[in-house]
């Protein structure tokens, strides 16, 4: 297949052809090439529609910074929106498709937008759909998403890894252009540990693409050479396809590595993409500079790109808009692309809107010209040009390179505090403010714009780390390089454009800017946002300093005056998944399984998330189709003979010190220091401001040594408020903590049956019946012949109950050796939704509860509250709006129709009362069906509950259509005496 | 972030919990006169300086200890780090 525009030279391999696909047709390029330079090499400009007015667009860059030319890369699940065709290397067989256009790329319906143009202007959509509001979400709204936006994403999973890497270093050196490589050398050669990391493949920045020499050899010959020098030092880093997206505080910088974007799919084993975490004691800014446009009627047709990136598919990658060109430029770097291409025989006219601009004997130069308009629906076929004696001259060309100067990449040093500065040497912003610290810009980022000073810069900043990490450097003698000024006339926009666009990526025009202006946006925060001025995804990396421009003019201020917006990370866009990694699907997060949790998937348990922890939800059995049966089952058994729960999930910090009786009384709100060896307690722990936290059990095991119990939920939580309290408030009491959760596995077993089992298994000189070790006795023990365990006589079901625990390695064999002695009292595993249902059988309360809302006072717990000593929460619980007299109180509730469920959520309001916020009496917490008494119950809040028993009151729920009677009672619907759990 | 823990070194701010301002530690005497007043002080009034801040951070992923970081909310420069449990003790807080 012929490539007209391919031209001789060049940095692609011409012995390996790549074939690919766009828009369904075949073409072929060459490997070095990118989707960009491969399709202009075909003779094809048109490579997207814009997002706002679908005009047609083709690549306007060469790199990183591109607006236009974004596809959608590959298909099937690895099809990706959005991709930037400037940067996509090709590879066999790579498929993509122009986006945001239907039915085709040359026949667009939504280019109607075009048409329409002067009534989309900048404010648009909050002018024009004000009215009637409820049109907003019903109307406007779904058909302003449909016709806006890029690209369609694939709605499969993303097969692909992604990794997250962390490295370390002294030097973090950031592009690997002049300065970057001067800079890398000096460091490399000074054994500082060094990485260095540019975004493209290839490395070396402009000097792939200039035809500058650097002593007697060409620029990308000598970084060549210096790449593979510096691949030799082992102390050196180099990572190409490797983006420094962000820099974070102390030295932190994110890089991500694009491991596998220039291959079909991933090697087997590796990531698509790694992010990097970077540690650097110093960094190196050598990101070099942006070339920016002039802005100009009809300025965004496919053909019409920066002179830089025209000059970059010359050089690098040999390839031409066109056979006849044109360059529009205010400063001397637009004639280099003229030099370039016409000594590539490539006809150009150069319109250089100084008056006094240099002439050549081999091109036009039209000095002092301005391009008015130009032509071409789907590609640059001419431009107009007016001469300063105002005539108008219309040439056929293809290609139109612009030049207004270069914006130094100074995005890095704004992501903390830094705010750039103007230069009016350079007309440009370069790196000002405070820097990062330990950043040093160098080269181009710096304002140095010749290839020359951008060695000696890179070298200096190299230097200059050096000393600070107190290491010595040696100057290199680099060869003669290219040395021109950087001669710029500031020229922004020719006036009277009004179709002339500004950011071609959000289609803001030079039009939007004055309307937003006359509508008074003028500040620089509110001119972004009211015309998305520099919002889209590249950042406004060619758009911002033309807009600024445009604002000073139309405010009559200088553009330092305007001011400039902030540069945030990432510096090009990010896929999400690198900043997942790993932690997605299952992964998110750590699942952790209990020490039994093997025998309980071998029973079918049903298992349900609690924290991170998979618990047994229910054990079904054949014949069980509802989980109520299920759930039922295990209650009726448990409450009949015996069942075993495992609760490995509750947490469990180990106290121990002289002091740990006195701590905990600081701790718990109720008392601890009388509690005797070989007893448990339960204990309420309050938040300072004198809200329930947690609560759970303490059981003193030695006269310095307690075992405390936390709720599942809160584990973490209330061992680092015991940490705080112990290091923070009371750091001389003689106490240690540590968090003994993982380390012992436990059991409840409870039911009339639970002793007669256990006293199979435990050791016989540890005696357990009622007499010698009764309710909440504890006990270190042996089990099964000598195995240390734990016993507690603790019953959250409300039966004769037990919690063993043995250490984790032993809990499965503890658990199959349960079952195994029980099967003679038909011994039942039972989940945690037969424990919730025990619990509220008993008026126990849990989660539900202790909801972040609900004082001691209001669990029926109020005079828990030790008055005679110092605990967390106690003075601020005695606050007045804490203690009224109608506070809600820990009630139950029952049915009147026992048909009715007493759904957990539903508000309680007095017979009578209108149904409204004011009137709410409180609400029920839990709620479950009670297979011991035949109806539902629930447990709950009631404005002072505790005198309102045999009350009825109206249950209702708007939302779920509940409103029914139910009878206020106690919470302890079983065994009130408590006589079960003392048997 | 990094955080330069006075036992372990420098370690990156993820591998802690954040709490808040240093003040926590100064928990009020609760058989003052104005006790209820004091603690509502303490447990409701933060100061939100632009600038040095003394915060309490909890190496929950390290060993455990509660430090008092005395970090510039607007630059991020962290200054100081102390274990918080020395400069309570010194402090006279005691049992």
């Amino acid at each position: 297949m012929t490539s007209p525009n391919r031209l001789n030279g060049g940095l692609i391999d011409r012995d390996q052809p790549l074939n690919f696909i766009f828009d369904g047709r075949q073409y072929s390029g060459f490997k070095g090439d990118t989707l960009a330079s491969a399709l202009l090499a075909n003779n094809v400009r048109l490579m997207g529609r814009s997002f706002k007015y679908h005009r047609p667009r083709g690549p306007m860059t060469a790199g990183s910074e591109e607006p236009n030319a974004l596809v959608e890369l590959r298909t099937g699940a690895r099809h990706e929106p959005n991709t930037r065709a400037t940067t996509a290397e090709l590879f066999e067989g790579l498929t993509a498709k122009s986006q945001n256009r239907w039915p085709s790329l040359k026949w667009d319906a939504m280019a109607i937008n075009d048409r329409l143009s002067s009534f989309l202007t900048a404010g648009f959509y909050y002018k024009t759909f004000m009215w009637p509001t409820s049109f907003w979400e019903k109307v406007y709204e779904p058909i302003i998403r449909k016709a806006a936006g890029l690209g369609t994403l694939s709605h499969q999973p993303d097969p692909d890894n992604y990794d997250k890497g962390y490295l370390h270093c002294d030097v973090l050196i950031i592009g690997a252009g002049p300065a970057g490589l001067a800079a890398a050398l000096t460091a490399g050669n000074s054994g500082a540990s060094v990485i260095l990391a540019d975004e493209d493949y290839l490395l070396g920045g402009r000097l792939n693409s200039e035809t500058h020499t650097i002593g007697d050899e060409s620029g990308a010959d000598w970084a060549a050479q210096t790449v593979a020098e510096l691949q030799t030092m082992p102390n050196v880093r180099v990572m190409n396809r490797s983006t420094v997206i962000g820099s974070f505080d102390h030295g932190v910088y994110g890089v991500v590595e694009r491991v596998s974007d220039h291959r079909p799919k991933p090697l087997t084993g590796k990531p698509r993409q790694i992010l990097w975490r970077v540690y650097s004691k110093h960094a190196i800014l050598s990101a070099g500079a942006t070339e920016r446009p002039i802005v100009f009627e009809n300025n965004d047709r496919p053909g019409i790109m920066l002179a830089s990136a025209m000059r970059s598919y010359a050089n690098r990658w040999a390839v031409t808009p066109g056979k006849a060109l044109a360059v529009f430029t205010n400063n001397d770097d637009g004639h280099k692309t003229a030099v370039d291409l016409t000594t590539l025989g490539v006809r150009v006219t150069v319109i250089d809107s100084r008056e006094n601009a240099p002439s050549s004997g081999s091109y036009e130069t039209i000095a002092g010209g301005r391009i008015t308009n130009t032509a071409g629906r789907l590609g640059l076929t001419h431009v107009e040009v007016t001469t300063t004696s105002c005539t108008i001259r219309s040439l056929e060309v293809q290609g139109l390179g612009v030049s207004g100067g270069w914006n130094p990449n100074v995005q890095l040093t704004c992501h903390q505090r830094g705010r750039p500065q103007w230069d009016e040497a350079l007309s440009a912003f370069v790196p000002g403010g405070v820097l990062p610290k330990g950043l040093v810009p160098a080269g181009a980022a710096n304002g140095v714009f010749s290839t020359q000073w951008a060695l000696r810069s890179g070298q200096q900043a190299a230097t200059e780390v050096l000393g600070h990490l107190g290491k010595k450097s040696e100057t290199i003698a680099f060869p003669e390089a290219e040395d021109a000024p950087a001669k710029i006339e500031p020229f922004w926009h020719v006036q009277g454009a009004k179709r002339a666009w500004v950011d071609q990526q959000n289609d803001v025009t030079a039009k939007d800017i004055t309307l937003a202006h006359q509508e008074n946006f003028v500040s620089v925060e509110h001119l972004k946002r009211y015309t998305t001025l520099g919002m889209a995804t590249d950042q406004g990396k060619t758009s911002n300093i033309a807009g600024l421009a445009i604002m000073a003019e139309v405010s009559g201020k200088n553009i330092p005056e305007v001011g400039t917006t902030m540069f945030r990370p990432p510096y090009t866009p990010t896929a999400i998944g690198a900043f997942a990694g790993r932690s997605r699907d299952e992964h998110f997060r750590p699942v952790r399984k209990t020490p039994s949790h093997f025998w309980a998937e071998e029973q079918g348990a049903v298992f349900v998330e609690v924290g991170m922890w998979l618990r047994a939800q229910w054990f079904p059995r054949a014949g069980e189709t509802h989980w109520r049966q299920s759930v039922d089952r295990e209650v009726l058994q448990t409450r009949n003979s015996v069942g075993v729960c495992d609760v490995t999930t509750l947490g469990k910090i180990d106290v121990q010190g002289d002091d740990a009786a006195e701590f905990l009384n600081k701790v718990y709100c109720n008392g601890f220091a009388k509690l005797a060896v070989g007893k448990t307690r339960y204990g309420l722990m309050l938040r300072e401001d004198g809200v329930a936290m947690d609560d759970g059990t303490a059981a003193r095991l030695a006269e310095d040594h307690f075992v405390v119990t936390t709720t599942t939920a809160n584990a973490i939580g209330v061992y680092r408020h015991m940490e705080f309290v112990r290091q923070c408030l009371f750091p001389d009491m003689n106490v240690q903590l540590i968090s003994t959760t993982e380390a012992w596995a436990q059991y409840a077993v409870a039911g009339p049956n639970s002793r007669k089992l256990l006293q199979k298994i435990v050791d016989p000189e540890f005696p357990i019946d009622n007499e010698a070790f009764p309710f909440m006795a504890c006990s270190e023990i042996t089990v099964r012949g000598g195995l240390r365990a734990r016993l507690f006589r603790i019953s959250f079901s409300g039966e004769l109950a037990y919690e063993i625990a043995v250490p984790t390695r032993y809990g499965d064999a503890l658990m199959r050796c349960l079952m195994k002695e029980g099967e003679e009292f038909d011994v039942v595993p039972y989940g945690t939704e037969a424990l919730g249902v025990m619990r509220i059988e008993k008026g126990h309360a849990a989660g539900n509860e202790l909801n972040g809302t609900t004082t001691a006072l209001n669990l029926g717990m109020g005079r828990m509250v030790s008055k005679k000593k110092d605990s967390i929460g106690s003075t601020l619980s005695e606050r007045e709006g804490l203690n009224e007299d109608d506070a809600l109180k820990l009630v139950g509730f029952k049915p009147v129709d026992l048909a009715n469920p007493v759904p957990a959520g539903a508000h309680l309001m007095t017979k009578g009362s209108p149904v409204d916020a004011k009137h709410d009496q409180g609400y029920v917490t839990s709620a479950c069906y009670s297979p011991n008494l035949g109806h539902h119950i629930g447990i709950g809040y009631l404005k002072s509950g505790d005198t309102r028993k045999g009350e009825i009151v109206r249950l209702v729920s708007p939302l779920t259509n509940v409103d029914h009677d139910v009878e206020v009672v106690s919470a302890h619907f079983i065994d009130p005496e408590g006589e079960r759990l003392r048997a | 972030m990094l955080i330069n823990h006075p036992i372990l070194g420098p370690r990156d701010a993820s591998e802690f919990v954040y709490l808040g301002d240093a003040n926590l530690i100064h928990r009020p005497d609760w058989q003052a006169e104005d006790a209820l007043a004091q603690f509502t002080k303490y447990g409701y009034l933060r100061d939100n300086p632009a600038g040095e801040h003394r915060e309490l951070w909890f190496h929950e992923q390290g060993d455990r200890s509660w430090l008092i970081v005395t970090r510039n909310t607007l630059t991020h420069e962290i200054s100081k780090v102390e274990m918080a449990r020395d400069v309570a003790s010194a402090e006279g807080r005691s049992k």
